[in-house]
């Protein structure tokens, strides 16, 4: 009985899989929701990056390939919940603001090696230094091209 | 084992396939480990599914195929839990089920340290036929397996084990120490093991083009475990200890594969562990079940 009632227990644990995935794929509603608040108190954080990491320059800034394996890392690891083009869901902020920007490419490794634990940001230091410079430098181009979109040359 | 209980087991794995078939997919960055592990935990929300399996050699009686499933979820950034569900089938003798497990995984420090503490706590709710072995611990040895499942089945195990992870990542390597004391509530005493872990990725840099077979997929290492007695003859005598090279492969599509061949470092040891795992991380399963649920858009 003891055996049944364990089959049993996987069975409908696995089905339970089964029929949240189908549900949330026939919702056909996207993962990331919509753009979240903006909030300048969620980006403290970065001002917490002590000078000696702060300073940090990108080892990679000059790698012509950076900013493309940087963008296939961000795809992989942080659209998520930052969403594709990183202007943040309900689950994490946006990438694009002055805030993140502005920070040193130092900061921002940092903040990437560390992590925001009590926020949900998980510790990412299981990527090697090199993918989080990667990452970097493809966090800091989404500025640019955010301010590009918004330039009035862009515009039709 | 029952006839119905006998298609379960291989049913539910069945569905469990399926139901990771086409979630949307995300590169798990998976360490190879098998025994250790590592200060890495589940990123919040997401679920990794998996199923692992070890063909063992028994000196003296049957050769074995243990097999268990896991499911693992990041409850936040700091808190891992994991339910295991395990089985075994011994050669010319019977395929059984032979327990859970009930995981959990923290971490107490914020930022990112040299070396980095992780607490675990585990129950096991397990039976004498259990063969997985998922770690190293007391007196455990080769010929414990000699015993028939029939009879094995009898013994009925609850045990907590709880391990200190003391991990690090230096220059794209991770080095991971793990020391265990576990007790089975049945009035025995606490029984000790360790595992000790090393590992790097083939290539530190990701390539600029999306790719199944660059060297960043793939994880390459060692790991070492073993047993260290109990509270009244703690040390190396009369304890099993293997050697394992360990190989993860993560693919774009969201998949990880791991294989380890491990081998028995002393005569109390089974000769060779032939282990194999598939995994799939599913991102975003909080939300899913959220919305399910009728929560959060």
């Amino acid at each position: 009985m003891r055996a049944i009632a364990a089959a049993l227990a996987v069975c409908t644990s696995f089905l339970v899989v089964s029929i949240v995935l189908a549900q949330s794929r026939n919702s056909g509603k996207p993962l990331v929701g919509a753009a979240s608040k903006y909030d300048p108190a969620i980006y403290g954080e970065l001002q917490k990056a002590p000078e000696k990491a702060r300073i940090r320059a990108n080892p990679l800034q000059n790698d012509p390939d950076a900013v493309a394996a940087g963008a296939i890392l961000f795809e992989q690891h942080c659209a998520e919940c930052h969403g594709n083009s990183g202007d943040g869901s309900h689950k994490a902020p946006s990438l694009l603001v002055p805030e993140v920007q502005s920070a040193t490419p130092g900061t921002l490794f940092w903040l990437l090696t560390n992590g925001v634990v009590r926020k949900k940001m998980p510790v990412w230091s299981k990527l090697p230094e090199p993918q989080r410079w990667q990452l970097v430098r493809y966090i800091k181009s989404l500025g640019k091209s955010a301010l590009a979109a918004e330039s009035p040359a862009a515009k039709p | 084992m029952t006839s119905f209980s006998r298609l379960a087991l291989p049913g539910s794995f069945f569905l469990s396939v399926l139901s990771v078939c086409s979630p949307p997919p995300a590169l798990a960055q998976e360490n190879p480990y098998f025994v250790a592990y590592d200060h890495y935990l589940e990123e919040p929300g997401n679920l990794e599914i998996e199923y692992l399996s070890t063909l063992g050699t028994q000196r003296g009686g049957n050769n074995f195929h243990a097999f268990w499933a896991e499911f693992e979820y990041g409850a936040t950034a700091w808190w891992t839990t994991e339910v295991y569900l395990d089985g075994q089938t011994t050669f010319r003798d019977s395929t059984v089920f032979t327990g859970f497990r009930w995981e959990n995984r923290f971490r107490p420090l914020k930022r990112e340290h040299f070396i980095n503490p992780i607490f675990y706590v585990e129950y096991e709710n397990k039976n004498g036929a259990d063969k997985i072995l998922k770690e190293g611990e007391g007196h455990d040895v080769e010929s414990d397996f000699l015993v028939s499942n029939a009879e094995a089945r009898k013994e009925h195990i609850h045990e907590i084990e709880l391990k200190l992870i003391l991990s690090s990542t230096l220059k794209g390597w991770n080095f991971t120490e793990n020391t265990l004391a576990a007790k089975n509530l049945a009035n025995s005493p606490w029984e000790f093991g360790y595992a000790l872990g090393a590992s790097r990725p083939l290539a530190l840099k990701a390539s600029a083009k999306r790719c199944t077979l660059c060297p960043q997929n793939f994880v390459a290492g060692a790991e070492i475990y073993g047993g260290l007695g109990d509270r009244h003859s703690f040390g190396l005598h009369d304890t099993s200890h293997y050697l394992a090279p360990v190989l993860a492969w993560n693919l774009p599509s969201g998949w990880t594969l791991r294989i380890s061949p491990g081998f028995g470092l002393n005569d109390n040891s089974h000769r060779c562990l032939m282990r194999w795992g598939v995994s799939r991380e599913i991102t975003g399963f909080g939300s899913m079940v959220s919305r399910l649920l009728g929560g959060r858009k």
